[in-house]
């Protein structure tokens, strides 16, 4: 291989598979880049060895990379989102003995799921989360901040270990990335009770991350970069292709486990307790379609404000999407554009046809659980 | 030299442990604890309020810890991921050697300098290690692997060990591939036929 060489930083999880896609179906090569996965054994190391130059770029979680451009958390570093690089595959759980004591509650509900929660008497709940600076985290707040009474523990636990953490009583309930929700319904010590998606129906979930200099420095690499991703999303999304990305992901040494685990988040038929049948969960997990990898100043700006941003915050937040990137990598490609770069988030209840640059692109239902909108356009500020 | 400084590490191997508290007694921090999990470290942040904290960069429980670290704060005071803008060459060695310290807020730079290069030097010196007894391993499963290979050849076509070896360096040769390779894909290929 005589490509340029890039190191990408990952974690081994189902929504890594643009990556390992883009490396083991030759997208990457056929761009010219000899794309160097790299697993890293946290959230923590994936973002030190990004930000001081160990890595070229990173599949990260979506608040991460706001996290360290408007300073908050352990590192404070200039990063761009270049695309997104999945959109929702989360899910919600919690222990038998929790499930018992809930009762029957309907798979998916958020706002049931949180009343019988709620309704719930005993010391505090402690969810298990990956990461402080994380989709799931947020998700997690942003729902139960609508129960004004609840109090929660939160814990950090590594996402290879939530079954563990469910099984040893050290957590009531977990918020993980798949395939770690299906492995702790498999290894029967907790039971689904909704995923992501039932609180926010379009949340950026991992972004393709790189250092903001690093970006400026390689814009040819960068452009390569971004449309070998771009192919094995798109390849990724074609219900066809879905049983051959699951034994690659399922065989490669990338994620290194087995393909019944990788199933359900690629296929979205999620199973929520071990002797339930499969629930099938629309846009479970979404690499391509619905313009899933446009990087939306909008959403950028609804994680600095839930991060507790100010206005500066926000400003440099939607400055890390790098929608321009995107649409003058892209375009040329043919990948479909729309025709804004922020949108009003939770508007959307239904698939909606907007305007986009080779016509109309139906966006997906962007929805909250509890209705809510977020317009961070300038005027409306 | 600031023998009154609070040390902390995380590090699950007790063998690990050992060498890095022994090289830090050594030179002359005498208050140092180890924790082999971050289960407690909860109640230790809080009881023993170290103000320097050492874990391994490849150590799992990272995330957990700073988790920790953001909420539970000793005598007030924040602990932070230790990095230097000012010393970059300090912090990419900490890196380099596979070693992160997360520190007290206000703690002066003169004070942690000399613990993290005492760190660094200790992790180096086990990354080398370990590096070395990866490669004793890996030079032993090829060894086995080129072996079986050769005994396949010797079987197949009735050749001596030496012609066999031979035969897989000429075939590595022509194809630009090492012997290993070579003899993986004949392994692999019998054990399917098989």
């Amino acid at each position: 291989m005589t490509g340029t060489v890039v190191n990408c930083g990952y974690v081994p999880l189902v929504d890594c598979a643009p990556l390992v896609l883009a490396k083991e179906l030759g997208f990457a090569s056929e761009e010219g880049l000899d794309l160097n996965l790299i697993r890293q054994p946290s959230w923590s190391a994936l973002r030190d060895m990004l930000a001081l130059g160990h890595l070229d770029a990173a599949q990260m979680l979506s608040p991460m990379a706001v996290a360290m451009s408007i300073g908050m958390g352990g590192l404070t570093a200039k990063i761009d989102a270049l695309m997104v690089l999945s959109v929702n595959g989360t899910v919600f759980g919690v222990s038998n003995s929790l499930a018992q004591e809930l009762g029957s509650v309907p798979f998916g509900d958020a706002r049931a799921v949180l009343d019988q929660i709620a309704g719930r008497k005993g010391s505090p709940l402690r969810i298990g989360v990956p990461f402080h600076y994380s989709m799931h985290r947020l998700l997690l707040s942003y729902w139960i901040a609508a129960a004004p009474t609840l109090s929660i523990q939160e814990v950090t636990v590594p996402p290879p270990r939530m079954a563990n953490a469910v099984a040893e009583g050290d957590v009531d309930a977990f918020w993980v990335g798949e395939p770690w929700g299906s492995v702790a319904v498999g290894r029967g010590v907790g039971q689904l009770m909704m995923t992501g998606r039932d609180v926010w129906q379009y949340a950026p979930e991992k972004v393709l991350a790189a250092r903001h200099d690093w970006v400026s420095e390689n814009e040819d690499t960068v452009r390569r970069l971004m449309r070998a991703v771009f192919h094995a999303a798109k390849w990724l999304d074609v219900k066809r292709n879905k049983p051959l990305a699951v034994e690659i992901l399922g065989r490669s040494e990338h994620l290194g486990l087995p393909s019944d685990l990788i199933d359900p988040a690629l296929t979205g038929h999620l199973l929520p307790q071990q002797r339930s049948g499969p629930v099938e969960v629309q846009r479970f997990l979404q690499f391509h379609r619905h313009a899933a990898s446009f990087p939306w100043r909008s959403q950028a700006a609804w994680i600095a404000d839930q991060l507790g941003g100010d206005d500066d915050d926000l400003q440099t937040a939607k400055a890390c999407f790098r929608t321009d990137l995107y649409r003058q990598n892209l375009a040329e490609i043919g990948a479909d554009m729309p025709g804004a770069s922020e949108k009003v988030e939770g508007s959307l209840q239904f698939e909606t046809a907007v305007a986009s640059s080779r016509g109309h692109m139906i966006l997906a239902p962007d929805a909250f659980f509890d209705g809510r909108t977020f317009d961070f356009s300038p005027k409306s500020r | 030299m600031s023998p009154d400084l609070r040390i902390l590490v995380v590090e699950p191997d007790q063998n690990r442990v050992r060498e890095i508290v022994d090289a830090l007694n050594a030179a002359g921090w005498n208050d140092v604890k180890a924790l082999g999990s971050v289960s407690a470290l909860d109640r230790m942040v809080k009881d023993f309020a170290p103000d320097i904290v050492l874990i391994d960069l490849a150590n799992p429980d990272r995330d957990t810890l700073e988790h920790i670290s953001y909420v539970t704060q000793t005598e007030k005071r924040a602990v932070a991921l230790f990095v230097d803008q000012t010393d970059d060459n300090l912090t990419q060695a900490a890196l380099n050697a596979g070693v992160s310290a997360y520190v007290v807020d206000g703690l002066q730079m003169n004070r942690i300098k000399p613990v993290l290069q005492t760190a660094i030097a200790r992790f180096k010196i086990m990354r080398q290690m370990q590096s070395e007894l990866d490669a004793a391993k890996q030079a032993l499963e090829d060894r086995k692997t080129i072996d079986r290979a050769k005994g396949i050849l010797m079987r197949q076509r009735g050749v001596t060990e030496d012609e066999a070896y031979t035969l897989l360096r000429k075939t590595a040769m022509d194809q630009g591939r090492k012997v290993i390779e070579v003899a993986q894909a004949l392994v692999t290929a019998a054990d399917l036929l098989t």
